[in-house]
């Protein structure tokens, strides 16, 4: 049985798949974020340390970075796919991604700043994962801006995929910026892992929720890039024999 | 390859000789940004010591920034670029001996003008050599990723602004380490773990920016 790698690399056969497949994610979405929240309000105990009940902030700010990382990965690598393949719907996916990716990246910094008002009294304090998270906010932004600046979609999707791609640095540079060998040397608002510490409860609702976050994601970058290929292709037949756009 | 190295240096340089304004107008900002910070800053001498390294660097990024466009403008606009694209010389080589005779127009002069900086901001004789040596190290890094950052937005509107836009976060460690190296011998007179660490960032960036640069060329030409 042969297998056609590349069906669904055209617009025309994706975006029907892409309309099937977004209420799956959407009602899984709905489910694991209502569900992890849930039980990260009700069934955990409140923190005993000074943070209380301000921790719970944590299943909204750990899940968002992890997506903010995520999401960059998934952009570099639809880019990598569109510069290797020349397939015009990866970068399209690309392209969809970056808005997404960006809005967790502000809410990562977003909730953090009111966690740290909170439990550490400050607002801001520029140790290395938040100053790196800070920068990777400029990549999806530059990302963004570059693929706007230019007229010619061909090149513009080129270019911001080689721009995504020299941006790749960046991201073992967050994850691992807070293993600082010794920890007395780094006095940072972020210490070392302490996942496998932590009562189970609070990591279930936390890794829930942090799923739940992903499932969106899904759903969004499928919704956008459905737009996206309306965009682009308003001119094809098989756009304008749509029911959506010929109502 | 080295011939075809030494030729377009040597073009490049003349070209440049040829309209000197462009290399002054940004060794003369760094020299005016730098004199504005103490008169908006306040004069007193313990403040304008501990920001003088950050200053420096910031203004010797902008300074930079500003010549960044013109690195490929010019061919682009009269189609060399285009030829040098088809030329069986590596592209790698030609974006090489460019940003090479860039940083020798605009970055070198603002590392021989740190005595300058020194001057104004009360520095020692040691923290300005630490500085000429973090500038000697970082400039040539600022070429190199911005010509990365040229190529990507050659001819677009406002491009220049774009360039700076899509550099300055890669840059960001630079300036972090580049600073750091000044501040800690201003502090403790242990700069070289900060050096070395900007000589590795050269090193990466003598690798792979002049081969991610031609790629963007090549897209930015089609």
């Amino acid at each position: 049985m042969k297998i056609n790698w590349f069906k669904y690399a055209a617009p025309s056969t994706f975006y029907p798949l892409a309309g099937k497949i977004i209420p799956f994610f959407a009602w899984s979405a709905l489910l694991l974020i209502v569900g992890g929240l849930y039980w990260g309000f009700f069934q955990t105990p409140e923190l005993l340390s000074d943070q209380k009940q301000y921790y719970r902030i944590l299943y909204v700010h750990v899940g968002s970075a992890w997506m903010s990382m995520w999401l960059y990965i998934v952009l570099v690598a639809w880019a990598l796919i569109g510069l290797v393949f020349n397939t015009r719907l990866s970068y399209m996916m690309a392209m969809a991604t970056a808005p997404t990716g960006a809005i967790f990246t502000f809410l990562t910094l977003w909730t953090g700043a009111f966690w740290g008002k909170t439990s550490w009294g400050t607002y801001w304090d520029w140790d290395p994962r938040m100053t790196t998270e800070l920068i990777l906010l400029f990549l999806y932004v530059g990302y963004m801006a570059l693929q706007s600046a230019i007229d010619d979609t061909r090149r513009s999707d080129k270019a911001s995929a080689l721009l995504a791609l020299v941006g790749l640095v960046l991201i073992p540079v967050i994850f691992w910026s807070v293993n600082c060998p010794d920890p007395n040397q780094c006095a940072a608002l972020h210490q070392q892992s302490s996942m496998s510490n932590i009562e189970p409860n609070i990591r279930i609702a936390w890794l829930v929720t942090a799923v739940g976050f992903w499932m969106f994601s899904f759903m969004v970058i499928l919704m956008r890039v459905r737009n996206i290929i309306l965009d682009r292709d308003q001119h094809t037949s098989w756009v304008q024999g749509l029911d959506e756009v010929r109502k | 390859m080295f011939k075809t190295f030494k030729t377009i240096l040597f073009r490049d340089l003349t070209l440049a000789m040829r309209r000197k304004t462009d290399i002054l107008s940004a060794v003369f900002f760094f020299i005016i940004v730098i004199s504005l910070f103490p008169l908006g800053v306040g004069l007193d001498k313990t403040v304008l010591i501990k920001i003088a390294p950050g200053i420096a660097w910031v203004a010797a990024l902008l300074a930079s920034m500003l010549a960044l466009e013109r690195l490929f403008a010019g061919d682009y606009e009269d189609g060399t670029l285009e030829q040098m694209l088809i030329t069986p010389q590596p592209m790698t080589v030609i974006v090489l001996a460019k940003v090479v005779a860039h940083w020798l127009l605009t970055g070198l002069p603002l590392v021989l003008i740190v005595p300058l900086v020194g001057l104004q901001y009360h520095l020692s004789g040691e923290a300005i050599l630490v500085m000429m040596m973090a500038l000697l190290l970082g400039t040539p890094i600022l070429s190199l990723l911005g010509a990365i950052g040229a190529a990507l937005t050659l001819g677009v509107r406002g491009g220049g602004i774009l360039i700076s836009l899509l550099i300055l976060p890669l840059y960001i460690p630079v300036l972090v380490y580049g600073s750091g190296a000044v501040s800690a011998s201003l502090i403790a007179g242990e700069s070289q773990a900060y050096l070395l660490l900007l000589g590795a960032f050269l090193i990466l960036t003598l690798l792979f920016s002049p081969i991610a640069t031609a790629l963007a060329l090549k897209i930015s030409s089609e």
